[in-house]
């Protein structure tokens, strides 16, 4: 196994979809929640702890080899908005379709077989972490620092931040990103004997609000 | 219900593959491109007037913040509403159809799936600057439209979009008086640029319309599909 796929995967050059994506940031703009470095770096950290821990317990216990639809189906649990089950499903089969190409293997052809519309990201991430030999931490880390930093780059975009400022915002949370992929990393290995329902289900009712609002936007700059 | 248990072929291709995972030949898929307001819309609408009585096509739109290039060619009823599919592109047209042509790749390859068999999809990028290219990964060819009153010296200037396209359309030559630009000009810059390439000078209010773009993308699908 290859320590730089890890660099691979996580590359928010990676063409897996991203970008058009703000993780939510867009509605936080609009209402107020999110005016500059200071508040994006709450706003992150909130999703980290919520949104971001699920979606990287998801990803690891994916990587340890827990059923692809149980998981997907646990995802789908977790995310009570209809907009946000469909992003996840979309960057999912987009993340594939890269993932495909960087690393082909007869496990990603069977999932991208067996769910032609996509499945959840996080979920689609573990299989594909583990198909380019990286650990249930390696694809946790992947998936907790994907909820930081691309609403951080989207902030960039909707509130012309200095760029500088937005990254700064990440390297302050990066010791929270490692107590996230820790506890998540703990979580998927209680899953492998106790089932999905050992993972976390931490939500951030916000982000699901807000993403039904942005989603009926007529005009917006992100997808999500 | 998202989960599709009955789905008998391969898994989707995964970019440019000529052929659909149940072995039939894909659509030819033309980009067209180029700077805000230059009349990519009105361009792609025109082909679709003069075209949907031949061949089975469709279209996706790459806004960039609205949906007013899909609902335009909607409201103008070009085709039908199933056949027009919008890619959303957060903020970056050129990154959807060069650096990551997942989202666009997935909505060509649905169009397909839902309402084919295709003979040609138009996937027309949000209006961006001139360094603007189509993935070859996403597109087998692309046109790229300027137009006479963004100023006679943007075929001068070059830039990968003007340089290199397949099609250059010089569009609405029609203004040319009123905005004092030089068509000649216009066209041995261009030609010092493109060498061989083809250049198009079009009016869409004029008598020809879009006939020789139409006649470049019947001749492309000919070769596509020989």
């Amino acid at each position: 196994m290859s320590r730089a796929a890890l660099l691979v995967l996580a590359d928010g050059r990676f063409p897996a979809g991203g970008h058009a994506h703000s993780g939510g940031a867009e509605v936080a703009v609009r209402a107020g929640r999110i005016t500059g470095a200071a508040s994006l770096e709450e706003f992150c950290r909130g999703r980290l702890h919520t949104a971001g821990l699920t979606a990287a317990a998801l990803a690891a216990a994916a990587v340890l080899g827990l059923e692809v639809r149980e998981l997907d189906a646990a995802a789908d649990a977790r995310t009570p908005s209809p907009a946000l089950r469909g992003a996840a499903r979309k960057l999912g089969r987009q993340l594939l379709r890269a993932a495909r190409a960087t690393w082909p293997s007869p496990e990603l052809d069977a999932v991208a077989a067996e769910f032609p519309k996509g499945a959840h990201q996080p979920v689609v991430l573990g299989v594909v972490a583990r198909t380019a030999g990286l650990s249930a931490r390696d694809a946790a880390y992947c998936a907790a620092y994907e909820c930081v930093s691309g609403p951080a780059t989207a902030v960039v975009r909707l509130l012309s931040l200095d760029p500088f400022e937005a990254t700064a915002v990440l390297g302050r949370l990066a010791p929270e990103v490692d107590r996230v992929v820790d506890r998540a990393a703990e979580a998927a290995r209680e899953a492998v004997d106790e089932g999905v329902d050992a993972l976390p289900a931490a939500s951030a009712p916000l982000l699901e609000i807000g993403a039904e609002w942005h989603a009926g936007w007529a005009v917006r700059l992100f997808a999500s | 219900m998202h989960l599709d248990h009955d789905h008998q072929h391969g898994p989707a291709a995964v970019s440019a593959d000529a052929r659909r995972p149940d072995g039939t030949r894909r659509a030819l898929r033309i980009g067209l491109g180029g700077p805000v307001g230059s009349g990519k819309t009105a361009t792609v609408a025109a082909l679709c007037r003069v075209l949907r009585d031949e061949l089975s096509l469709a279209v996706v739109t790459n806004d960039i913040y609205t949906r007013e290039d899909a609902e335009f060619l909607l409201r103008e009823a070009v085709l039908p509403p199933e056949r027009i599919t919008a890619v959303e592109t957060g903020a970056c047209p050129h990154t959807a159809i060069r650096d990551d042509i997942s989202a666009n790749l997935e909505a060509v390859e649905d169009l397909e799936e839902e309402v084919g068999p295709l003979d040609l999809i138009l996937v027309e990028s949000g209006g961006d600057n001139l360094t603007a290219t189509f993935s070859k990964g996403l597109v087998d060819a692309q046109v790229f439209v300027i137009d006479v009153a963004g100023g006679d010296d943007i075929p001068r200037k070059g830039g990968p979009g003007v340089t290199t396209a397949d099609l250059l359309v010089v569009n609405k030559t029609d203004l040319a008086p009123y905005v004092g630009s030089d068509l000649a000009r216009m066209a041995a810059d261009a030609k010092a640029q493109r060498a061989e390439l083809p250049v198009v000078f079009q009016s869409l209010r004029g008598e020809t319309g879009v006939a020789d773009v139409a006649r470049w993308v019947r001749e492309r699908l000919a070769a596509w599909t020989a």
